[in-house]
């Protein structure tokens, strides 16, 4: 488990011995793609508490279950206080769970460059499943929705941030919405507004059904569970999971060259003071970049 | 006449402005962050009609004699180790003076579970008394006649269990329930806001909360079936408003509980008793304590409807800011306490515990609880403040400042009502957040010396003389151990787990389940037994993460 | 490959039965503004769940709280849970109301730094500052 966890840490700090990784998880026979399930929500959705409830419905089905839990970094300090494992204690010493929690560091595609690298190194180690889990403000849920084969958005009937998440575009990126703690006032209210929303939305082959949850009573969870092998089913069934994980594996490369470039860029203009004078004076950072690119090389 | 006061204001105006300031750079505002004017003057005396001790709202005081009519019950909160050491600390106190007991717990019997159990290691008897069955029940009591004192029992989620043992061991006595008198915290929402000692959810922890009240009604009258507490909200790192408002709006939401239940308003109020800290920021905290009785009177008899006096007035126990204390020159935890008395019996508190100098360290020793003893018997004997009723009252800054106390806890009010109430509150982390926000504010303040805690961050020694400490002796885990497993041996096996059996089945219904434990306790079931077949049925909850 | 400096990840946990949480809150805060990843395990942690989540974290360092008065045997059970699960590298410091007399013998027994109430926060910073110089981030 320390080699898993000291190799996450790799990916996070995005160590040149990733490629080495890359290539041992390749030549891995056992190796399995796990699937992926993203969750995002509001704060205070309750959804941590629903994750564990998933965690333990796939454990009574002897599946084993990686969560990755992203919180985000201070931007101003580079620190974090990461508190996911708090409502997932029932799980600890269960060495079928691996809990790890992920800053998200702040920096662009941060979270989902490190995700999928983590994800197929936790397929290497025998992981059927992986959970991603965010907090839905800003960035990162769109980053989940572009890792994760199935995404789950929770709302829940009080905050009355449920409307504000529709409208912040949430409802692109759901493939299943919960409605978790539907045993509170406003649980019929939030259910309906979401349909009416749906219903206005363009035709897809695909309609995200709504699960009502009690996660800290385990109700609905089993529902919820069977709306995301659905979705998989229906992903498989249309050709759209082969068609996705070609696409991801695209945009990660392009994400990777874009990553390489950048530093590469970096570092010729800290090391090489007449480019960088030059750049200076006459303002054109346009030709300076295709120059580089051009002309120099790693090694 | 008027003119000329004006012009005295005036001239002492820019008298004060041109003066010396002193540039230490310490805050002039309250502990809690309230900002202060340097003089209070008639003009912020609130309009209102002149209030009386004894009368609606009760700022004043609820009874019309003060102290003059008696004086605030000390009572010193204690146990430690074993039953039977704790009976002997009982004993010496009663012996010294003391009008009262009260039971502190060990960790283990705090959460529910028996002394042998795995997670109780380390734990036993450390910070408080261990108590697994109605035996040491019985030992803890041993001698002392339940008819002729008041206990205070300082438990929460397990409190139901506990109180049944009293009763029991009262019934062993001789002694009838509607004879006992005495308090058990049982306030579970501070649980779940500040102190953390929660078990199962909220829905049936306020079960068992009404369950206890609702069965104290009709059998144990004089008992105080919950002390709401803002102790702990404090003690977390709460603001002064925010103790007031969290602990009163969980009073409301324990009165809308017992409503709920069909309970008649005037039936259960006036057992609800209350329980604050005595921080060392002096006037505020005497502030806050006026302000909470003319908020409670208030929504008693206005939102609530209570038709009874009785049920209008606020009661409070009161105990000296743990927090306060500092394990450096812990001498000098002696004058903080004496002042944070002082600010408790000028707020009219109902009883106190004074705590001990050591306490910061570990259990008190002897000594030093009997020194935290007689620090109460000074303000009660030789400093004349009890011979005048609400002696502040009156006072600019204080009325002020009351009423400034009562602004912050209605705004108060209003958010958490905006949340959907307590429980929902707490469900989405709010008491925590602030509570969180304003600990680590102070503790900037403290960083940046723009607060002085003297001895820690000014005022310092270099080599600290160590004082006497009371230590546990590590043999007690095993000898508790084994007490337990006596009990387990001697009692009848079929009886002890057919009260348990029912008290499961009654877990999963909707009965009173005060008889049902009130059996288990007979049958000597254990504390951690009882709760184990509550925990079946209920389940158990975890904090929402609030960092 | 770019590498983004990694910050120092700090397991923090209460051990112990108390629900004492204000001085972990505290120091979790004024750990995550000195640019540190805290990872916040909440209340009642057993010594092997402490170890379990520092393994999984990847942390280099477990800081532990206490207010019950257990320290004596839950500090010591956390090292000895990391040297069963060989990971002796990962440090251990903790805080809470512990007698001078304790904090000697718990260094002793491998628990290396404690800090008791009054400590300034900086203090706490500036040790891990100490301890691990090459990996802060500023």
């Amino acid at each position: 488990m320390r080699a898993l966890a000291r190799a996450i840490t790799l990916i996070e700090r995005r160590d040149p011995s990733i490629r080495d990784l890359e290539d041992a998880v390749r030549d891995h026979t056992d190796a399995q793609v796990p699937d992926v399930t993203g969750f995002t929500s509001a704060p205070g959705t309750g959804k941590s508490t629903l994750v564990d409830a998933v965690v333990t419905l796939l454990r009574k089905r002897s599946q084993s279950v990686a969560v990755l839990a992203t919180d985000p970094n201070s931007p101003f300090t580079g620190g974090a206080i990461l508190g996911d494992r708090i409502r997932m204690q029932r799980h600890a010493l269960d060495p079928k769970v691996f809990i790890r929690s992920m800053g998200a560091r702040g920096h662009l595609g941060g979270l989902s460059l490190a995700s999928r690298e983590a994800i197929r190194l936790l397929g290497a180690f025998g992981f059927d499943q992986v959970i991603l889990e965010t907090v839905g403000v800003g960035q990162s849920e769109l980053e989940v929705a572009a890792v994760a084969d199935t995404t789950v958005v929770v709302l829940t009937p009080n905050l009355g941030d449920s409307v504000q998440m529709i409208k912040a575009g949430i409802l692109e990126i759901a493939d299943v919405f919960v409605v978790n703690k539907a045993d509170i006032d406003g649980h019929g209210r939030v259910v309906a507004e979401l349909r009416t929303m749906l219903n206005m939305a363009p035709k897809t082959s695909w309609k995200p059904p709504i699960i009502p949850t009690v996660a800290t009573r385990q109700e609905g969870v089993q529902q919820l569970w069977e709306a995301i092998l659905a979705h998989r089913s229906h992903l498989e069934k249309t050709g759209k999971a082969k068609e996705l994980s070609e696409r991801r594996l695209r945009d990660e490369t392009a994400e990777v060259a874009a990553e390489l470039a950048r530093e590469r860029t970096r570092r010729a203009l800290r090391e090489d003071p007449t480019l960088t004078e030059r750049l200076l004076k006459d303002g054109t950072p346009y030709r300076t970049a295709e120059e580089i690119l051009r002309t120099r090389t790693d090694n | 006449m008027k003119v000329r006061a004006r012009d005295a204001k005036q001239a002492w105006q820019e008298e004060f402005e041109s003066g010396p300031v002193r540039d230490d750079g310490i805050e002039t505002s309250t502990i809690s962050g309230i900002p202060l004017e340097p003089l209070y003057t008639s003009e912020d005396l609130p309009r209102r009609p002149e209030e009386y001790p004894g009368q609606f709202p009760y700022t004043r005081g609820i009874h019309p004699s003060g102290y003059r009519g008696r004086l605030w019950t000390m009572r010193q909160f204690s146990g430690f180790a074993t039953a039977e050491e704790t009976n002997r600390r009982y004993k010496y106190l009663l012996a010294n003076g003391q009008t009262g007991l009260s039971v502190a717990f060990d960790m283990p019997t705090l959460m529910g579970q028996d002394s042998d159990a795995p997670t109780s290691r380390g734990e036993v008897g450390h910070c408080g008394v261990a108590i697994d069955s109605l035996a040491d029940m019985e030992t803890l009591f041993e001698g002392i006649p339940l008819s002729d004192i008041t206990t205070s029992m300082t438990i929460n989620s397990p409190a139901a269990i506990l109180l049944c043992m009293y009763i029991a061991v009262a019934e062993k006595q001789g002694v009838s329930a509607s004879k006992l008198g005495g308090t058990l915290q049982n306030d579970i929402l501070k649980e779940f806001i500040a102190q953390k000692e929660f078990i199962f959810p909220p829905a049936p922890s306020m079960r068992l909360v009404v369950d206890s009240i609702e069965y104290c009604a009709k059998e144990v009258p004089k008992w105080n079936t919950i002390s709401i507490s803002g102790y702990h909200i404090r003690e977390a790192g709460s603001t002064a408003a925010q103790e007031l408002a969290f602990t009163l709006a969980d009073g409301m939401a324990y009165v809308d509980a017992c409503l709920e239940r069909g309970m008649h308003i005037d039936d259960f109020a006036s057992r609800l008793s209350f329980f604050f800290d005595a921080h060392i920021d002096f006037f505020e905290e005497i502030a806050k304590f006026r302000a909470a009785r003319r908020i409670w009177a208030r929504w008693m008899r206005e939102r609530y409807g209570a038709q009874q006096e009785r049920s209008w007035k606020l009661r409070f126990h009161t105990q000296t800011a743990g927090v306060s204390l500092t394990a450096q020159q812990p001498e000098l935890n002696i004058a903080r306490t004496a002042v944070e008395a002082l600010a408790a019996v000028l707020g009219g508190t109902q009883s106190l515990h004074t705590n001990a100098m050591d306490e910061v360290l570990a259990l008190p020793t002897d000594k030093a609880a009997r020194l935290a003893l007689r620090t109460q018997q000074l303000l009660a004997y030789e400093t004349g403040v009890a011979s005048t009723i609400d002696p502040l009252g009156g006072s600019y800054f204080v009325e002020a400042l009351t009423d400034e106390m009562e602004r912050q806890a209605e705004a108060y009010f209003k958010r958490i009502e905006e949340i959907g109430g307590v429980i929902p509150a707490i469900e989405v982390g709010f008491f925590q957040k602030e509570i969180a926000d304003a600990a680590f504010r102070y503790q900037q303040e403290l960083e940046q010396k723009r607060r002085i805690v003297v001895g820690v961050n000014e005022f310092t020694v270099e080599d600290e003389e160590p004082i006497e400490i009371l230590r546990i002796d590590p043999r007690l885990e095993s000898e508790q151990a084994e007490r337990i497993a006596e009990v387990r041996r001697k009692r009848d096996q079929a009886k002890c787990s057919n009260a348990l059996n029912g008290l499961r089945k009654a877990a999963a219904g909707t009965d009173n389940l005060m008889p049902y434990i009130l059996d288990a306790v007979r049958a000597y079931a254990t504390e951690g037994e009882i709760m184990h077949a509550m925990v079946e049925v209920f389940g158990t909850y975890t904090e929402t993460a609030v960092v | 490959m770019p590498t983004a400096v990694r910050p120092v990840r700090i397991v923090v946990a209460k051990v112990g039965l108390d629900g004492h949480d204000r001085g972990v809150k505290v120091v979790a805060r004024a750990l995550r503004d000195a640019g540190y990843e805290v990872i916040y395990t909440g209340l009642r942690q057993t010594p092997e769940m402490v170890v379990d989540a520092a393994l999984q974290e990847d942390a280099q360092v477990i800081g532990l709280s206490i207010h019950s008065g257990a320290h004596m045997t839950l500090f010591p059970a956390v090292v000895e849970e990391l040297k069963r699960r060989k990971a002796t590298d990962i440090i251990v410091f903790g805080g809470g109301i512990i007698p001078d007399d304790d904090i000697t013998a718990l260094k002793k027994r491998g628990v290396e730094k404690i800090f008791t109430p009054g400590t300034p926060l900086q203090e706490i910073v500036d040790w891990l500052r100490n301890r691990f110089p090459e990996s802060t981030t500023k």
